[in-house]
């Protein structure tokens, strides 16, 4: 008798496994179309780090391609040395600061939701689907952020450097230049992200079903 | 995977400690059960007394500290979690105190849920879903949000969730806990219909003696220890009762 039943279970877990990844998908985006405004305040911090961080990469482009055109007076190379340390500082810690505020939003998001995750477990799912919805719904949310924050950072940083530098060095950086910057952008506030959304999905998932029942929040 | 056995389910000696600092609380003390295939079983006992800890442990929620849990014959305790998840999934339908609804799904979404863990095709799963929530008379509100529907409407769209993937088992815990009087009972009437209808054997646990009537057999629970099994027919004797001193 046990043994029929494992062996039924077995390819039921096959099911549950395959199956659901489209519909963990469109659960994932339903669920950051519903709760918009936190969503929104999650997005809002990665967009301000991924901001920052564009305005510093387009600017060091700005200066490289301004010196290299001849637009910009060519500074001494203590100076020069000096800026980069300065510029790697400043990105490490943007990045920094981005990761905390991304795990933190994660953690919040994962924590009034355990009464959720628990039901979710009641009806049968695997905790890999529930892994998968957290990250998934990371994912949707670090790609729009990142575009974005890329877009405001950029559209900063133009305006600033051309009154500050000139258009001309506004145009040198060119068309691939801007689109390199963005690629950097996405991949980092998304691989951020993602980062920062593992460890609370791993506890949520694995967390078990009476425990996030139990959780009145 | 025909049993026939005549229970469904069997508790052996559960045994379920909490402790706290250096006090020890035994919410059960040995709890044996034997439940009939089909039956519709309620569990008494008041606030505290060990009912929900005795449900999450028949519904493979919670692990006892000692004892065992049969489901089908089967000892849940050697099930691993992909088993475990297929057993919630297929055999068990739960039903909350707090109804516990996906709140950013609509009735439809929240009934088809379960088909989806089980792999049932979605198109497949929302006419089943729709047949569901025209049962517990809910059809016309399939596009509704838990919130705009009230707490009455919201555990019958529970029930119908429970339903999902016809499962031989539905566990209630306190399911009218948060409803009024008349749509307590209400809920409890439609509970036995699907039990009479479609024969799955019903475990709901209640503190209320008004909730009680439509049982074929209560168990009455106290400090974690069964103290006394009542048939229907002793039943129907004090609820007659009862309504005498009415
Ligand atoms: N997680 C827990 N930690 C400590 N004690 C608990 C926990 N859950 C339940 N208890 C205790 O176990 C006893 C039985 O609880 P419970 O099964 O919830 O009762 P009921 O559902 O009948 O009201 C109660 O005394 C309760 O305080
Ligand atoms: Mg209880």
């Amino acid at each position: 008798m046990q043994q029929t039943y494992q062996n039924k279970s077995f390819t039921g877990q096959e099911r549950i496994l395959e199956l659901p990844l489209k519909k963990a998908f469109s659960i994932a985006l339903q669920s950051i179309r519903v709760r918009f405004w936190r969503s929104m305040v999650t997005a809002a911090g990665i967009l301000l780090g991924i901001a920052f961080l564009a305005t510093i990469l387009i600017r060091a482009r700005m200066d490289a391609a301004g010196i290299a055109q001849g637009l910009l007076p060519k500074p001494d190379p203590e100076a020069m040395a000096a800026a980069t340390s300065r510029n790697t500082w400043l990105v490490a810690m943007s990045l920094i600061v981005v990761t905390v505020g991304i795990a933190n939003s994660m953690l919040m998001s994962v924590t009034e939701r355990f009464k959720e995750i628990g039901t979710m477990k009641c009806l049968g799912a695997l905790d890999a689907f529930v892994r998968r919805l957290f990250m998934l719904e990371a994912g949707f949310l670090g790609v729009i952020a990142s575009s974005l924050g890329w877009l405001v950072g950029t559209l900063i940083m133009v305006i600033a450097g051309g009154f500050s530098k000139g258009w001309p060095v506004v145009g040198a950086v060119g068309i691939m230049g801007y689109l390199e910057t963005f690629v950097w952008c996405v991949v980092i506030g998304t691989v951020l992200t993602l980062a920062a959304t593992f460890f609370p999905a791993q506890k949520a998932a694995s967390m078990p079903p009476v425990m996030a029942l139990r959780s009145e929040i | 995977m025909a049993t026939s056995s005549e229970y469904i389910v069997r508790t052996k000696d559960l045994v379920k400690i909490y402790t706290m600092g250096s006090t020890e609380l035994r919410a059960l003390n040995g709890v044996s059960v034997d439940i009939k295939r089909g039956e519709y079983l309620s569990l008494m006992g008041p606030s505290g007394s060990g009912k929900s800890t005795l449900f999450n442990a028949i519904g493979g929620l919670d692990k006892p500290d000692e004892g065992s849990v049969f489901i089908n014959e089967v000892d849940i305790a050697q099930l691993d979690a992909a088993e475990l998840a297929y057993l919630r999934c297929r055999q068990i339908g739960y039903i909350f105190q707090t109804f516990n609804l996906i709140p950013v799904m609509t009735a439809l979404e929240n009934v088809t849920l379960p088909m989806i863990f089980a792999g049932v095709p979605s198109d497949e799963g929302v006419e089943r879903g729709m047949k569901l929530l025209d049962t517990v008379g809910l059809g016309h509100r399939y596009h509704h949000k838990p919130t705009e529907l009230s707490g009455g409407q919201q555990q019958r769209v529970a029930i119908a969730r429970s339903l999902a993937n016809d499962p031989a088992i539905i566990l209630a815990d306190e399911p009218t806990g948060n409803l009024d009087q008349r749509t307590g009972t209400e809920i409890i009437d439609l509970l036995r219909k699907m039990n009479e209808d479609h024969g799955v054997t019903i475990i709901s646990a209640t503190h209320d003696p008004k909730m009680l009537s439509v049982s074929d057999r209560v168990v009455h629970i106290r400090d974690g220890i069964v103290e006394r099994i009542d048939l229907r027919e002793d039943l129907d004797i004090t609820i007659g009762g009862i309504e005498e001193h009415h």
